[in-house]
């Protein structure tokens, strides 16, 4: 089978974000970039599947300007097979986002769309669901498991949803988002970096798609919001007690 | 002049506050576009549900049938778009929950709208305000397209109330096409509040070391305070407490009266979840955790010694 499987390349979630001097974006330079955890548990769930599943190639695909081929790299470091970078330097919304995915996809074929359940710098949480109706094919977000039947026409998933594990069956081909559980990904290895330089990285730059990327949503301004301030230090539970009682009177 | 739909999400024959949440939102925007407020209510024998709805002074829509007895994206979606289409809707609003979140982005790519997602502010009829990068960033965002998607961060508006003129409910039925089966639900049950709902919250992470800990020391603070128990995302993916209990950046934001942080270091994706609260409490042996630095009141202490001994005060202070 094939799968395909999106990566986004994002500032690292530790580093700090400053706003640029016109409220627009925030300041890119001197940060470390890694591809968005959420999207290295899908490519790990993809490889999990070419393991088991013989004949399975593990395709994946970035949307970003060329400095995202270190991400798509590092996926196929990890394993993967091939990858796609659709140039475009533009910050595309959702939408496009789902939108140039399609096309992608019209072309590739997949059976599995793999995805991180968001990206970690605008934490939307939507292009995989966009997709996945855009396509028509069923989704299955949030997963915490899949498991691929014998004759890898469905997929049953186990969804982290609110009040406990939700599990849906989905004819494939369909698209599966990845939540923080589904699996712990692996470190790609030396000789699969030695082998990733040679791997087929194909770059598209994104007016040859065709596709209408006009934002629906653009972005007015961004600020930093006032920071909370450290209250005080209590010397015992007792004390802890009185306060939240008598001062803060939440008990 | 569009009005608005709200999505109303339910669950065991009831609206969770985050609806009622929602619906605040709603009719806020619907002042502003100078449209009506309208209710969505879909599912199986939800006559009850609706008319209860049309007493928050909505008019409300109701779709029942068989096919969305259980919540699926592409079912949900196929109902949905129809009816946005019937009532000349300029915005839909859910809520930023587990199924709003899965739902809102399939509607809006369904009407090839624009979607705000997971909003904090409402500025006019398509301009909002949400957190980005775990909340360390807020966005104001414009929405350039009708129509469009809106989904309500749970603790950024009031709950709605009873009252005002009772709305009318009219059924619907939209076709409902999908192929998405539900399977199973494994839930997990609890008597303690809903995250979500509570006003204190007792969160556990790393620090209790087992899901034993948890039973045996956060679990009584928990019902002496009459608190809804939560966990960092470390304790859940030890294993310790399911899924749901997660509060951060991935999980539920939660902003109850008085949140009790117990063994939890405070990573930033942490504090996405639960820094609006409006009392914070850190417990934590190490006096250098970053927990400190958003706690209203610290307390450096062996959360093994200090946890008990704090249940008890708080049993003493409530039999005074």
């Amino acid at each position: 089978m094939k799968i395909l499987v999106t990566v986004k390349r994002v500032p690292d979630p530790e580093s700090t974000l400053k706003v640029n001097a016109e409220g627009t974006g925030f300041v890119k330079d001197n940060l470390k970039w890694v591809v968005n955890p959420f999207d290295e548990i899908a490519i790990e769930e993809g490889l999990r599947i070419k393991e088991k599943v013989s004949g399975t190639e593990v395709v994946l695909v970035s949307i970003g300007d060329k400095a995202a081929q270190e991400q798509l790299r590092t996926g196929l470091a990890m394993g993967a097979d091939r990858a796609v970078l659709v140039l475009s330097d533009a910050e595309l919304d959702p939408l496009a986002v789902a939108k140039v995915l399609r096309k992608v996809i019209e072309t590739e074929k997949p059976d599995l769309v793999l995805m991180g359940k968001q990206a970690i710098d605008d934490d939307s949480n939507c292009a995989g669901q966009m997709l996945a109706e855009l396509l028509g094919w069923p989704q299955a977000t949030f997963a915490s498991e899949l498991k691929l039947a014998a004759d890898a026409k469905s997929a049953q998933v186990t969804r982290e949803v609110d009040g406990g594990l939700e599990t849906l069956e989905v004819p494939l081909p369909a698209v599966v988002t990845a939540d923080l559980r589904l699996n712990e990904p692996r470190y790609a290895s030396l000789p699969g970096i030695m082998k990733a330089r040679k791997k087929e990285l194909k770059e598209i730059p994104i007016a040859e798609l065709g596709v209408d990327t006009t934002p629906r949503v653009k972005t007015v301004k961004l600020a930093t919001p006032p920071k909370r301030q450290a209250g005080r230090k209590v010397e015992s539970v007792q004390e802890l007690v009185r306060v939240l009682h008598e001062e803060a009177k939440v008990i | 002049m569009g009005n608005v739909l709200l999505i109303a999400e339910h669950s065991h024959g009831k609206f969770p506050k985050t609806t009622l949440v929602g619906l605040t939102a709603a009719k806020e925007l619907a002042s502003k576009t100078g449209g009506t407020c309208i209710g969505l209510v879909l599912g199986q024998g939800v006559d009850a549900l609706a008319g209860e709805l049309a007493e928050y002074g909505v008019n409300v829509v109701a779709v029942d049938a068989a096919p969305l007895a259980h919540y699926v994206a592409d079912a949900y979606t196929s109902a949905i778009a129809e009816i946005v289409a019937q009532k000349g809707v300029e915005v839909v609003v859910g809520t930023a929950t587990a199924m709003g979140k899965d739902l809102l982005p399939r509607v809006a790519a369904r009407l090839d709208a624009g979607i705000a997602p997971d909003i904090t502010g409402i500025v006019d009829a398509r301009t909002f305000q949400r957190p980005m990068w775990a909340g360390n960033l807020i966005a104001t965002i414009a929405v350039e397209s009708t129509p469009r998607v809106v989904s309500v961060r749970s603790t950024a508006f009031d709950a709605a109330a009873k009252g005002g003129a009772k709305g009318t409910v009219e059924k619907a039925s939209p076709a409902v096409t999908g192929t998405t089966k539900f399977i199973s639900f494994n839930e997990t049950k609890s008597d303690r509040p809903v995250l979500t709902e509570a006003s204190i919250v007792c969160s556990g992470g790393r620090g209790l070391k087992s899901g034993e800990n948890f039973t045996t020391y956060l679990e009584p603070l928990c019902d002496a305070l009459g608190a809804a128990m939560g966990a960092s995302r470390a304790a859940v993916d030890a294993g310790f407490v399911p899924n749901d209990l997660q509060v951060g950046q991935t999980g539920k934001v939660v902003a109850p009266t008085l949140y009790v942080a117990v063994g939890i270091s405070g990573a930033i994706q942490h504090l996405a979840g639960m820094k609006d609260s409006k009392v914070i409490v850190a417990i934590n042996k190490d006096e250098e955790a970053p927990i400190f630095q958003v706690a209203d009141y610290g307390l450096v202490a062996d959360l093994f010694k200090a946890v008990p001994e704090l249940t008890e005060e708080i049993k003493k202070l409530k039999h005074a």
